[in-house]
């Protein structure tokens, strides 16, 4: 079975936000990881190569550091990386990187898909799913439970409030989500294979695109760090007094209730 | 020319979803103050009833879609018919809920038009050189991003509880049109099987106004009956923190933060909840959080606008007992 993974490498889940000069995101002094949603993405490819057998290839777009991400996902047990590093691929939004996965995908087989649902950096959720489109396949989202028999998957996703259980025809995109495994460790061994993997970096002229290609269809206007919530009152007090109070501040005060 | 602003309604067991009618509400303000006609999209099956409701919510137009084969939602379906009258429609921008069914269709109908999307909004602004211009939270909400687009339309989820469902106006009315549904066999590659939404009669976590919360602090998953009590007097619903879900007391679509669901409820009471940063990620944007905590360094207390500091197993039982007096 050839599976592909497509992992984003965002920042830590601690990181302190702050700008830069020109309103961007400052990258500068913050740890880096592997976006949680694709660890269980990760680990869904491995766990199918190892019933089904095949080859797990990661995708990712970003900088030379990503190739950390790349490693690590190896080191768990991922056999081939493909890393798009380009300058210009600052300039591209969901549509714009859908598109160019599209086309590094165009040379390989595949016959899932996987990914994280969100990556917990720009919280879009978008590429992947714009992804499957681009490809003219099906996609299922925020994926809990993935049973493959053949060309077809059953797969219980996530919706508000309760589950569904789609039926897919493979290829197809599938998004994961918590809850669908716990990620593997990577093992000694395993961060030692690692370093001996293919991993192929690709250029934007590689794939065949110009920046005029990719004019991104949202412009991002600027930044902003929202004002941090202040700390309001914080009362002590005997348990009946300190309820009925605040039930009242409720009511009155902050005319809620 | 583009015109109008469209907003596609969800409906589930033909009824509309509360986000559906904020988008009406929030949309006929922006319809007034731009002069662009509002048109709402209700696709499904067995729908045609829900049209006087959408007309009093605001809307000038409504597209009728009704089939079968709607009656379920499936992306490959809604994708298909919502493309097809989009582009026949050409609006100015297209509204959806960030829901479960917005997350997965929005994506894909954005790159179907060919076009941009802002996902999970939490601000539309009418802008005078792009017609609207959105914030949405980035960084689990550690930061914002602006955005517009000059392509047409303009699309966005907005998320729930952004915007106030204004009260309906039942002389209202608007102009119906139907349009049929063509779909094609290759938009069936997915089909749903099965859909199983837990019964509950509290609210869905997302779409709550009121939101009681807990954490380690409960100790075990049967004091959770505590804070349900809490929720029940005001309709609210509960949730909890992810020390609760990986002690196994409450189940994973139940936790609030960056690995799990991101609420904006008016009240968010955290029951014994240190307030972990990706707590906070999930539910920094509640209008009101009260946080209940023995701990008085606890990091909740940063973000409370009302804090109290004792037990909750003394303070949210008597709380349950002061709310009953307010509702009555």
């Amino acid at each position: 079975m050839n599976i592909v993974v497509y992992i984003k490498q965002t920042f830590n889940t601690e990181a302190n936000i702050v700008l830069d000069s020109s309103s961007n995101i400052e990258i500068k002094g913050v740890n880096l990881i592997i976006n949680p949603y694709d660890e269980y993405a990760i680990e869904e490819g491995i766990k199918l190569k190892e019933k089904f057998g095949g080859v797990v290839t990661v995708v990712s777009l970003g900088e030379s550091n990503v190739q950390a991400a790349i490693r690590t996902a190896m080191a768990m047990g991922a056999d081939k990386g493909i890393l798009i590093s380009d300058p210009a691929l600052v300039n591209t939004d969901e549509w714009g990187r859908a598109e160019i996965l599209a086309k590094a995908l165009s040379t390989i087989d595949y016959d899932i898909i996987l990914a994280g649902r969100i990556a917990i950096d720009d919280c879009a959720g978008q590429i992947a799913i714009r992804l499957a489109e681009v490809l003219e396949i099906p996609s299922v989202g925020s994926v809990i439970k993935l049973e493959v028999d053949g060309t077809q998957a059953t797969v219980t996703r996530e919706i508000d409030g309760g589950t569904a259980i789609v039926e897919v025809s493979l290829p197809a995109v599938i998004t994961a989500t918590k809850g669908l495994n716990d990620p593997r460790y990577p093992s000694v061994p395993g961060i030692m294979k690692a370093k001996k993997k293919e991993l192929k970096i690709v250029t934007l002229a590689d794939l065949g695109f110009s920046a005029d290609d990719l004019t991104p269809k949202m412009n991002v206007l600027r930044h902003s760090i929202p004002n941090p919530r202040k700390a309001g009152q914080k009362i002590t007090g005997e348990a009946a007094q300190v309820a009925q109070e605040l039930a009242r501040f409720l009511r009155e005060e902050a005319k809620i209730l | 020319m583009a015109k109008g602003i469209w907003i596609i309604i969800e409906q589930r067991n033909s009824e509309i979803r509360k986000v559906s009618l904020e988008l009406l509400s929030q949309g006929r303000k922006i319809a007034d103050e731009t002069g662009e006609p509002l048109v709402a999209v209700v696709l499904g099956h067995g729908i045609e009833g829900l049209a006087t409701e959408v007309a009093h919510y605001g809307a000038d137009k409504i597209i009728l879609i009704d089939d079968e084969k709607l009656a379920e939602y499936t992306t490959g379906a809604y994708t298909s018919v919502l493309n097809k009258v989009i582009r026949e429609g050409e609006p100015q921008a297209v509204l959806l809920g960030n829901t479960a069914l917005g997350k997965d269709l929005a994506p894909r109908l954005a790159h179907r038009l060919g076009v941009g999307l802002a996902s999970d909004c939490t601000g539309m602004e009418t802008d005078a050189t792009s017609f609207l211009s959105f914030t949405r939270p980035i960084y689990s909400g550690k930061a914002f991003a602006h955005l517009t687009s000059n392509v047409r339309p303009i699309l966005a989820t907005i998320r729930p509880n952004t915007f106030i469902a204004g009260e309906p106006d039942a002389t209202r009315q608007a102009e119906i049109v139907k349009e049929t549904a063509t779909i094609d066999q290759s938009d069936l590659r997915a089909i749903l099987k099965e859909v199983a939404i837990a019964a509950s009669e509290r609210p869905e976590l997302t779409e709550a106004s009121i939101i009681v919360s807990g954490g380690r602090g409960m100790k075990g998953e049967e004091n959770f009956a505590i804070l349900e009590q809490l929720a029940d007097v005001v309709g609210g619903a509960v949730g909890s923190s992810r020390a609760a879900v990986d002690a196994g007391w409450k189940e994973l679509k139940f936790q609030v933060g960056q690995t799990g669901k991101t609420v904006a409820p008016t009240l968010y009471i955290a029951c014994g909840i240190s307030g972990a940063i990706q707590h906070l990620a999930g539910m920094g944007s509640a209008k009101f959080i009260v946080a209940i905590n023995k701990d008085p360094e606890a990091n909740i207390f940063t973000v409370a606008d009302y804090g109290i500091v004792g037990d909750l197993f003394e303070v949210a039982p008597l709380l349950t007992e002061e709310f009953k007096k307010l509702v009555k």
